[in-house]
């Protein structure tokens, strides 16, 4: 049989899917079992493999389970749909997400969200997917249509969608996912279609790129099925027998590959996607072993289709850079031997300052791996590691199940295809301070140094030469501040997540304090790595709650919390606030700062909230010891 | 592949769509017959068959099938 053009063939197969079931099914502890169930779910399953699964999770019922997050989804389509339900459960099984699915009424999309009566009401979505087909939206523009006529016919079909998100985000409060407009549509004139702007093909696309650009300007999330089903090809999308059928839009056979790309845009709004590459050498980053080949030996670039082949892969990897995925090595070799390569190798594109953390020795690369994301403060489920040995990757699966590791295929020529259609890095947004991320981290490494040759960590705080510029998150703020309160996970007391429409509005709401940091030092700008917001407690006008405080773990252990909470002291006196008071809820992740609250000179709250562990706790500010950090202030925005 | 390898094949595919190991199908078994096997569940079983054998059904022949034995039939065809 031909392999299907959607498999995800990153992911590895799993020998005995049957008994592999039967043994979760046959574990009585629920935490225990979803463990193993998530644990089939990093496999490569097929179609009925998908819907086993996921019947065996449902068994489960409704789950609040530690280290899985639970996420209410609303399906609305205009096509049947409930075939990709299972699928999108078991992708985001395989990312930590429990989530239950309401499928809407089949194209009732509009009346759900608009009838404060319908189940979809009932449910109250944290996200709402809305899978739409073409047909509808292009049906009625005569073939003969001029530009300005399509355009027109576009813009209400735009102005309804963007009518539809904002009822979902105002009556929900939910994220909302657009998927784009998948194009099954025939050719009508052949090559001539593309001059044709009523011709089907182009008023799909037309539509697709009016779609996504009010969907940015919205905060809307995109799923881009239209993309996928470029790469896979429409016939592996879209049977025209199902459709008459059943109506659906995206066949069976891609089904999984449908979830896997929805639960990759609902995660990344998490903050799950992946920071960092970790790159093995020889046969990975070149042909051949450098220790045994030598300089000349190995094959790389121009004149060999597999130097060539290496080469792409090197320059997908800088692409990868360039957008803030940082880059590490982990390779067995003399490090000096491979460390040569970057230096020495004409045709290498990768150079050793690329690197932000270069391992290469003869250790246990699982143990490697964990010394990589201690030296760049970043969680081992950050990491995705990329081997063409099949033994190295079989071992880092098994020591450490939270890294990724593709499946690399054989031939180094499908390296980057497999590492791109993973879909490891989905982003959902891409500000300046991205792309100077991967920057930072190598400038973190330099930080490594002057801390190794400074006597004291006073001393190591000095030399950095710091300096804050603060001031309220304003317009020009949110983007990154709403990615940093979604991606933080370990200085996060609190981890409440708000969208960007939620965080402008607190920003805006005059009786809140919100504040962002931007933190420089020698080294480099380290940009916004930090936002806090303060809310008045509702009758108590002079006492503010840390609603939220988020650090990014790039400026961990520089004292910007205390120079943080200086600020916010002195801002929150101005406005004749007597006393703070603050949550810690620990989460699997925020141990870190577990100490922070009393570390600042607040006290504990007797009240605990025995659900989740939450400690309460208030400061005075007339008792408040400010206490001077090395880090200077740049400017005093703030009212 | 025989019709009565078809046939176990088939059984095996409705068990674990349907999460019944108590089916058995026969060459006579119709649809309404089988507990859960709903339309959609129908679409998907064709779906997973299509997926496990490599053979695509026409859309004329998913409406004529009258029972388990026209499925094996017209699959037993298309292996040929």
């Amino acid at each position: 049989m031909p392999q299907s053009p959607t498999l995800m063939d990153w992911l590895p197969t799993l020998s005995d899917f049957r008994g592999n079931l039967r043994a979760a099914l046959a574990i009585s502890d629920s935490g225990n079992r979803l463990e193993k169930l998530a644990n089939i779910a990093q496999h490569r399953l097929g179609f009925l493999e998908t819907i086993q699964l996921d019947q065996a999770v449902s068994r489960l019922g409704a789950l609040e389970i530690a280290g899985f997050s639970a996420v209410r989804l609303a399906i609305l389509a205009s096509s049947t749909v409930d075939h990709l339900v299972p699928a999108i459960r078991v992708a985001c099984l395989r990312r930590g997400l429990v989530v239950d699915v309401h499928v809407g009424a089949y194209g009732q999309h509009r009346q759900d969200l608009l009838n404060p009566a319908s189940a979809l009401h009932q449910f109250r979505p944290q996200a709402i997917l809305l899978s739409l087909t073409a047909r509808e939206a292009i049906a009625g523009v005569p073939i003969m249509a001029t530009v300005a006529e399509v355009d027109q016919a576009i813009d209400r079909q735009v102005d309804e969608l963007r009518n539809l998100w904002r009822k979902a985000r105002e009556t929900f409060k939910a994220t909302v996912v657009q998927q784009t407009f998948l194009d099954a549509a025939d050719p009508v004139f052949g090559s001539y279609d593309r001059l044709v702007p009523a011709a089907p093909s182009r008023l799909i696309a037309r539509l697709n790129d009016r779609m996504s650009q009010a969907a940015a300007s919205e905060s809307v999330l995109l799923l881009d099925v239209a993309r996928a089903s470029e790469r896979n090809g429409v016939d592996a999308w879209f049977d025209r027998g199902r459709w008459f059928q059943a109506k659906m839009e995206v066949s069976p056979p891609a089904a999984p590959l449908y979830g896997d790309l929805a639960a990759r845009v609902l995660a990344a709004q998490r903050g799950l996607s992946k920071k960092c590459l970790v790159l093995d050498l020889d046969n990975t980053l070149w042909g051949g072993v450098i220790g045994d080949d030598g300089l000349e030996g190995i094959v790389l670039g121009q004149g060999s289709a597999l130097g060539e082949a290496h080469l792409a892969f090197q320059r997908y990897a800088l692409q990868l850079k360039a957008r803030g995925i940082i880059l590490a090595v982990c390779s067995k070799n003399d490090s000096a031997t491979a460390e040569a390569v970057f230096e020495n190798h004409p045709e290498m594109v990768l150079k050793r300052t690329d690197i932000a953390a270069f391992i290469a020795n003869w250790h246990d690369k699982a143990e490697n791996l964990k010394t990589i994301a201690t030296r760049l403060n970043i969680g081992l489920d950050s990491l995705v590691f990329v081997d063409d040995n099949p033994v190295e990757r079989a071992r880092v699966r098994e020591s450490l199940p939270m890294v990724a590791v593709p499946e690399l295929p054989e031939d180094a020529a499908r390296f980057v295809p497999c590492l791109a259609d993973a879909g490891y890095f989905e982003a959902i947004s891409f500000t300046v301070e991205d792309s100077q991320r991967a920057a930072q981290y190598a400038a973190n490494a330099e930080r490594e140094d002057l801390l190794g040759s400074s006597r004291s960590v006073d001393d190591f705080l000095r030399g950095l030469e710091m300096s804050v510029s603060f001031g309220p998150i304003g317009t020009l703020d949110l983007v990154r501040a709403t990615q940093l309160i979604n991606k933080t996970n370990q200085f996060n007391p609190t981890t409440r997540r708000y969208t960007g429409d939620e965080l402008a509005a607190l920003a805006a709401a005059p009786e809140n304090v919100t504040l962002q940091f931007r933190l420089l030092d020698r080294f480099s700008d380290n940009g916004l790595v930090s936002a806090m917001i303060l809310r008045p407690d509702p009758g108590e006008p002079e006492v503010l709650e840390i609603d939220t405080w988020v650090m990014s773990c790039r400026v961990f252990g520089r004292d910007l919390e205390r120079e943080a909470m200086n600020v916010a002291v002195e801002a929150a006196s101005h406005r004749g606030v007597r006393s703070f008071r603050a949550s810690y809820v620990p989460t699997k992740k925020n141990g870190v700062i577990s100490n922070l609250y009393p570390g600042l000179g607040f006290t504990r709250m007797e009240q605990t909230v025995p659900t989740d562990g939450a400690t309460r706790w208030y400061l005075n500010l007339a008792d408040y010891e400010y206490r001077p950090t090395h880090i200077a202030r740049i400017s005093k925005e703030n009212d | 592949m025989t019709d009565q390898d078809i046939l176990a094949l088939f059984t095996k595919i409705i068990r674990d769509l349907l999460s019944d190991e108590s089916i058995t199908l026969t060459m006579e078994t119709k649809r309404e017959e089988v507990p859960n096997w709903d339309s959609m569940n129908y679409i998907n079983f064709i779906a997973a068959v299509e997926i496990e054998l490599g053979v695509k059904f026409g859309v004329a022949d998913i409406e004529s099938f009258e029972d388990v034995g026209a499925i094996v039939a017209k699959t037993s065809a298309m292996l040929r």
